[in-house]
């Protein structure tokens, strides 16, 4: 089980409370998609991502940032146990998504660079930083975790 | 060679542009070391990077950080010849400073969420992907030399 500390504990719960996932969820998508154009092949059926403009205007990218800022929520609530907590959705992914778990990953990086750009250096300090992180990359891990 | 459009040097030079090398430089070292506190091993002789404030401190970690900034400037100045202007760097930290090169993409990580913190809105998708696409050139250029 991971172990969390206090800091850590606090830099999560300060982050998230300032976090519009509105405005993150969508965002992070939207970089993913620019940064990491292959990605757009798990969202064929979500019309125009051909330019940046596209995909930043696209109601279906946005809608589905905040599906994924939904899921989050899910692992912030259960820090102690983010692996239980994930199971049905890493089955999901893995079963009925197909998804290729290194983009959890890159995501995951989307999202902090989000963060980074929303906060500044005087919130997303070292310290928070490297709480985020460790929380994305347990978050990462538990959506790998049913593949097989 | 990595291929460049005009619009790709002109985001990356006016993203260069924006950079203080103290500022970033400082932080760079400050989130690397906290965030993948491993990186330490390569510190022996720093003196105390253990905490943040320490590492802001440091007047060792300062001086790296505008050293590993100026590699990058002279990278931005040479877009089109990376790999060889790299080429020396990469031997030295193949040789004798014996980096793993997986740190070279951490470290890069470090310097997009310190620019990110910078730029805020203006690290757009667009931005952040060619700024991505750069340093993913320097990092490969910094593994050439590892055999």
């Amino acid at each position: 089980m991971v172990e969390w500390t206090d800091a850590e504990r606090n830099a999560i719960a300060t982050l998230w409370s300032n976090i519009d996932v509105g405005e993150i969820g969508p965002q992070a998508l939207a970089r993913l998609l620019v940064v990491f154009p292959w990605t757009k092949r798990y969202f064929s059926t979500f019309g125009d991502l051909s330019t940046s403009a596209a995909i930043a205007a696209n109601p279906k990218v946005a809608q589905h940032g905040k599906t994924v800022m939904g899921g989050l929520e899910i692992a912030v609530k259960n820090m102690d146990n983010i692996k239980a907590a994930y199971a049905k959705l890493s089955v999901m992914h893995s079963e009925k998504l197909h998804v290729d778990p290194d983009n959890f990953r890159v995501l995951a990086e989307c999202i902090s660079v989000g963060v980074a750009a929303k906060f500044g250096p005087s919130v997303f300090t070292p310290g928070f930083q490297e709480a985020w992180q460790k929380f994305l990359a347990v978050v990462v891990s538990a959506l790998g975790k049913q593949y097989h | 060679m990595v291929k460049w459009t005009e619009e790709e040097r002109r985001i990356v030079r006016e993203v260069w542009e924006k950079v203080d090398i103290d500022e970033i430089g400082e932080q760079l070292w400050a989130r690397a070391l906290i965030v993948y506190p491993w990186i330490e091993r390569y510190f022996g002789t720093f003196g105390d990077i253990f905490t943040t404030t320490a590492i802001l401190n440091n007047s060792k970690l300062a001086a790296l950080g505008k050293i590993v900034l100026r590699g990058l400037d002279t990278a931005v100045k040479n877009m089109d010849n990376i790999k060889p202007t790299c080429a020396s760097l990469s031997r030295l930290h193949y040789e004798k400073i014996q980096v793993d090169p997986d740190n070279f993409r951490l470290l890069a990580e470090c310097i997009t969420i310190s620019m990110a913190c910078k730029l805020k809105a203006e690290l757009n998708p667009q931005v952040q992907a060619t700024w991505q696409k750069f340093l993913s050139a320097v990092v490969e250029a910094m593994n050439s030399q590892y055999k």
